[in-house]
């Protein structure tokens, strides 16, 4: 019955994982669970009875709200989690992007990273010397691959990552919100790459939030929700009913609702954000061009070392974004850290871009790609100006 | 866990690369570096031929310094086997969670970083060899199944205690007190011969222990015949082959644990 024309073919496929209740999870705690006879976990079902296809030449494209399924859907096709119920069916060899560069390790140089991931991705170290000098001269690194990698800072090694992670060939690749990170250089780099991929009929799988890249690139797509395809085909349907699913779940009495937490169950970070004026440290949604914010974020995991947060336009331009990392700040132990900023921007909507890191990872553990929102209006009696913010100046003769 | 699966390209690669990252790892930001694997056997082994060569005595055997030396780094070697095996998995999480490869690999590159570190080590057996004198014959090469037990014993509680630990943090501390009275109950300070003096029944229960007829056959191979084997203790060949059978058990008890539960590590760590 395996039809030639078919690359993944899901049936009926379930998922569901325990969540244990206590922090701790040694034989101890089983052993009171035991005895109380309790169960010690809760279930949790992030796949619920589904079924797709996905053809040779797809480009596929999957959305839903953080903690929809949609990642858990990925890591089954991808073969890091195994279904519960149902099954998944690859027709071909499958290269997953789950995240840029798995199994960097900073303690090691770049040069011997490259290698190891390659080995990851199913590359022999004659095939990755022979493709050696192009994903150094594609990441721009030629001067750093002596050096380590916790000496690069966060761009390098992503552009080092994606450099490598392009030379991956298979006839289905996997990706995962590889745009969520990186500046506009390296974005437009991986839309090259999409472009790449679309025209030499590859089948890809892409799991985004962003529905301009759903509406240019996939051909079909499908939009998960509590666990369930909510609606499949057309992508641009698809992308209207996300942007509106968006709409409805967004709270308008405090702007403050982060959508969904991480979506991998295995970390549960408990990351919230709260914005308030530094005025009067109420939390807050309306601004006046150049007041001045703060952002407060808490979280529950001891290993968070970095933080980063950008403001971007309702419209998709970024304002602007920094990290503790390039600005040097190093956090307390409190799983809490305080971000404060004038506003010297234009009057318009906003919302921001929280991401968390753990130390010697080069990628965010959490982001939150759409964060709080909130509005900035122009005091009427200060003097006009054009642009996306406020930059100084001053005229003379 | 097919044969074939184990020996196929991509798995060869990814075993290839993870035994060097291992090993470059291992003594990264030590100024001594790869030295450290030589001079931790041998404190050991200075510290227990003070105590036990020349305050305690503790019988004679013959080539003293060496016979013990070489159970040392033969112990050494079966201990980080078990010990970096068991916290792999749940040391390589991150890469667990974000591509499917077969899990056994991680596994079979720490254990097989540790028989490099065992190769690096007979470089101080054999100086000490030289410098007592002990002669070497073409017999010597029978310690290469020996190790070889050894390792497979190792792999298959490596196996077993890495699958466990990914669900039980405790697994570690367990296994580091059985360790520290498996080193006491083993022959490697002491002759076995003390033991038989005091109680036959005892030196035989000691020598159903792989690791214990391993070392033992091993250095009566190497370093004197004076090492007591299984072979002179037992007269039932049953028990001679006891110790073989326990490894081929414990690696298949082993695998198939791991395999189980293999699936599961990446919701799971």
């Amino acid at each position: 019955m395996a039809d030639k024309e078919i690359a993944v073919k899901v049936l009926d496929l379930s998922k569901s994982f325990k969540i244990p209740l206590e922090a701790s999870s040694g034989v101890k705690q089983k052993l009171i669970n035991l005895l109380k006879g309790r169960k010690g976990y809760r279930e949790f079902t992030p796949l619920n009875d589904i079924s797709f296809e996905i053809k040779k030449g797809d480009f596929f494209g999957i959305v839903g709200r953080n903690g929809s399924g949609k990642s858990t859907l990925l890591k089954t096709i991808a073969g890091i989690y195994a279904p519960n119920n149902g099954l998944v069916q690859v027709n071909g060899t499958l290269v997953p992007f789950i995240e840029l560069g798995v199994g960097f390790n900073p303690e090691l140089t770049g040069r011997e990273n490259v290698f190891l991931n390659g080995a990851l991705l199913g590359f022999s170290r004659e095939e990755m010397e022979a493709m050696y000098d192009k994903i150094v001269e594609f990441a721009e690194l030629e001067e750093f691959m002596e050096e380590r990698l916790k000496n690069y800072s966060t761009g390098m090694q992503v552009r080092l990552a994606f450099s490598i992670a392009i030379r991956a060939e298979g006839d289905i690749l996997l990706l995962d919100e590889v745009l969520a990170v990186g500046d506009e250089a390296f974005q437009r780099k991986c839309f090259a790459y999409f472009e790449r991929l679309k025209r030499n009929k590859k089948t890809v799988i892409l799991v985004t939030h962003d529905m301009s890249s759903v509406e240019r690139y996939c051909n079909k797509a499908l939009m998960i929700s509590d666990g369930e395809i909510e609606i499949i085909g057309d992508p641009n349907q698809v992308a209207a009913a996300y942007s509106r699913s968006n709409d409805e779940s967004y709270d308008p009495d405090t702007g403050n609702e982060v959508k969904g937490k991480i979506d991998d169950p295995a970390d549960i970070y408990n990351l919230k954000i709260r914005v308030e004026s530094a005025d009067t440290l109420q939390e807050k949604k309306k601004f006046i061009s150049g007041e001045e914010m703060i952002v407060g974020l808490t979280w529950k995991n001891p290993d968070i070392t970095e933080a980063s947060i950008t403001i971007v336009k309702e419209s998709g331009e970024t304002v602007f974004g920094v990290g503790t990392y390039q600005d040097k700040y190093k956090m307390g132990k409190n799983e809490r850290v305080s971000f404060r900023i004038k506003l010297d921007i234009n009057e318009g909507d906003y919302y921001l871009k929280v991401g968390l890191g753990k130390k010697g990872q080069p990628l965010p553990v959490v982001m939150i790609d759409e964060g709080p929102r909130f509005t900035v209006n122009r005091d009427k009696q200060a003097p006009r100006w054009e642009g996306f913010s406020l930059l100084d100046h001053s005229w003379g003769d | 866990m097919k044969l074939s699966n184990i020996f196929s390209r991509r798995n060869r690669i990814l075993l290839r690369e993870l035994v060097i990252t291992d090993f470059k790892l291992r003594y990264q930001g030590s100024i001594l570096g790869y030295a450290w694997s030589l001079l931790k056997p041998l404190f050991l082994f200075a510290i227990m031929y003070v105590v036990f060569g020349m305050l305690v005595k503790l019988g004679s055997v013959e080539h003293y310094s060496v016979y013990l030396l070489f159970g040392i780094v033969l112990w050494t070697f079966f201990s980080e086997a078990t010990s970096q095996g068991m916290n792999s998995i749940v040391a390589r999480g991150d890469i667990i969670r974000k591509i499917n490869f077969p899990k056994y690999i991680i596994v079979l590159s720490t254990t097989i970083s540790a028989l490099l570190n065992l190769v690096l080590n007979f470089v101080i057996v054999g100086i000490l060899m030289l410098v007592n004198g002990v002669e070497f014959h073409f017999s010597a090469l029978m310690i290469l199944l020996f190790i070889a037990e050894i390792y497979i014993f190792a792999l298959g509680i490596a196996f077993f205690l890495s699958a466990l630990n990914v669900k039980y943090r405790d697994t570690g501390h367990i296994w580091e007190i059985i360790m520290q009275a498996a080193f006491y109950a083993t022959p490697i300070i002491y002759p076995l011969s003390v033991v038989m003096e005091k109680s036959g029944i005892a030196a035989k229960l000691i020598m159903l222990n792989p690791v214990a007829q391993a070392i033992q056959d091993a250095r009566y191979f190497l370093v004197t015949h004076e090492s007591v084997t299984p072979s002179q203790l037992f007269h039932n060949p049953l028990y001679i082959i006891a110790p073989f059978l326990i490894v081929v058990a414990v690696l298949a008890i082993g695998s198939f644990y791991f395999k189980k539960n293999s699936k599961y590590f990446a919701e799971q760590i």
